[in-house]
């Protein structure tokens, strides 16, 4: 019988099934932990308490986990960002005065689509139309910083708190740095050919993405896309952080990454610098070491250098930028990352 | 019919060119495709977002990889505007 529906019914036909894949993605991933403690006791028999044991608990119980909510995530996020264009954002940053427009730059930069692929030509199309080059940079700092995988990861392994101290900072680092380079007027150390482009009136887009069809199929593509990508980095991530988790000894990291030692937050931030979309690999393993006695600050300065500060990224922008202004931007962008790592070591 | 893809040379734009020649191959059309890598000569049709796809002159999409149908269905929308 459901093969004689009329062509109107697909829509709500698609709905049920979105419907019944969210129920059962919240009936398996409320039972991880007690499916993980079956699987390590219960089917293989390893014994309480053992190395092993802590250590297979840990990635049986992870991985599903970390996984079903990057799918999850990042299928809403790809429906969020299908009703936000880069024209639709230029065209609400163009104009606008600094400080407000560097806030604004910093919230859109979050739910506008972004690959830094697409850097140079987002660079020029904003400033060639009269958005700010600060607002502009608050644009480029907050759009990969803050980005759906990061925030899964941190969710997922550190909680909903961190998260969140991982989302304000980021907003207001963009927000400040945008701001900064906003004052210091900086405009000569963009290439001089960049203010001569001349623009081509904003392209008409297809309609193909705007219909709910539309939407629920970007959603899937960014899971395809992004999921796709990173999943062997979370796999590899989570297998290496249970193995610190179950076989290296507590309060082991203190000693290296721990509050009192000063240096952990620069030395973090540099270590990240030439790292890039391995990010999701490496929180895993922050995540069990931090277990073992690394400290919060460091880890958020870690991972903000890792995806704020990317050295392929500059390397970008260079087509665009003097070298004077992607270092002012570097320098910028990475005492902020330094404060945030330094106070969030002093409070927590 | 002239077809262009537009994009730095990032590994999206590469595979919107493959699905292009997919789309092409498949519609039966006549096409020259080109590939314009040119960081100011893609500027030049406004586009912020790479890979683009143009169709004689016309933007069609931005920052994604378009269907094979869109694709085809754009092909021939275009095919029937040059036969008037």
């Amino acid at each position: 019988m459901s093969l004689c529906y009329p062509r109107s019914k697909f829509p709500l036909l698609r709905g049920g099934a979105g419907l019944v894949a969210v129920v059962a993605w919240w009936l398996l991933y409320r039972n991880l932990e007690s499916l993980a403690k079956w699987f390590s006791y219960g089917l293989l028999h390893l014994a309480p308490g053992s190395h092993l044991a802590s250590a297979v608990e840990f990635f049986v119980f992870e991985l599903p986990k970390v996984l079903m909510l990057l799918t999850l995530v990042v299928f809403g996020v790809g429906i969020i960002r299908s009703f936000f264009t880069a024209e639709r954002t230029r065209l609400i940053l163009a104009g606008k005065a600094e400080s407000v427009g560097n806030v604004l730059a910093a919230l859109l930069g979050i739910v506008t689509p972004f690959c830094s692929c697409s850097a140079v030509p987002l660079f020029i199309g904003f400033v060639t139309t009269g958005v700010p080059l600060g607002v502009t940079f608050s644009f480029l700092i907050a759009a990969p910083m803050i980005n759906e995988v990061a925030l899964v990861l941190l969710f997922g392994l550190f909680g909903w708190k961190v998260a969140a101290l991982y989302l304000s900072t980021g907003l207001i680092i963009a927000i400040l740095a945008g701001w900064v380079i906003g004052q210091l007027h900086l405009e000569k150390w963009v290439e001089a050919w960049v203010y001569d482009t001349k623009l081509a009136t904003s392209p008409g887009e297809s309609e193909a993405g705007t219909s709910w069809q539309g939407r629920s199929q970007a959603g899937i593509d960014a899971v395809k896309d992004i999921v796709g990508k990173v999943w062997p980095y979370v796999l590899a991530g989570i297998a290496v952080g249970a193995g610190i988790h179950g076989y290296v000894p507590q309060d082991f990291m203190g000693s290296i990454m721990g509050k009192s030692v000063w240096w952990s937050v620069p030395l973090a931030v540099l270590l990240g610098i030439p790292m890039y979309s391995n990010a999701a690999g490496i929180i895993p393993i922050v995540q069990a070491l931090l277990g073992k006695g690394a400290a919060l600050g460091t880890v958020l300065a870690f991972m903000m250098a890792v995806i704020g500060l990317s050295l392929p990224e500059m390397v970008i922008l260079r087509k665009v930028l003097k070298i004077p202004l992607i270092i002012t931007f570097a320098a910028v962008v990475g005492t902020g990352i330094l404060i945030v790592g330094y106070l969030f070591n002093a409070l927590l | 019919m002239n077809i262009k893809v537009l994009g730095t040379g990032c590994a999206k734009c590469k595979t919107l060119y493959a699905a292009t020649e997919k789309g092409i191959a498949a519609s039966g059309a006549s096409v020259i495709l080109e590939k314009v890598e040119k960081i100011d000569e893609i500027m030049k049709y406004g586009v912020m977002m790479t890979p683009a796809l143009v169709i004689d002159g016309e933007v069609k999409s931005t920052g994604r990889i378009p269907s094979t149908t869109e694709i085809t269905g754009w092909i021939a929308a275009a095919t029937a505007k040059g036969a008037l």
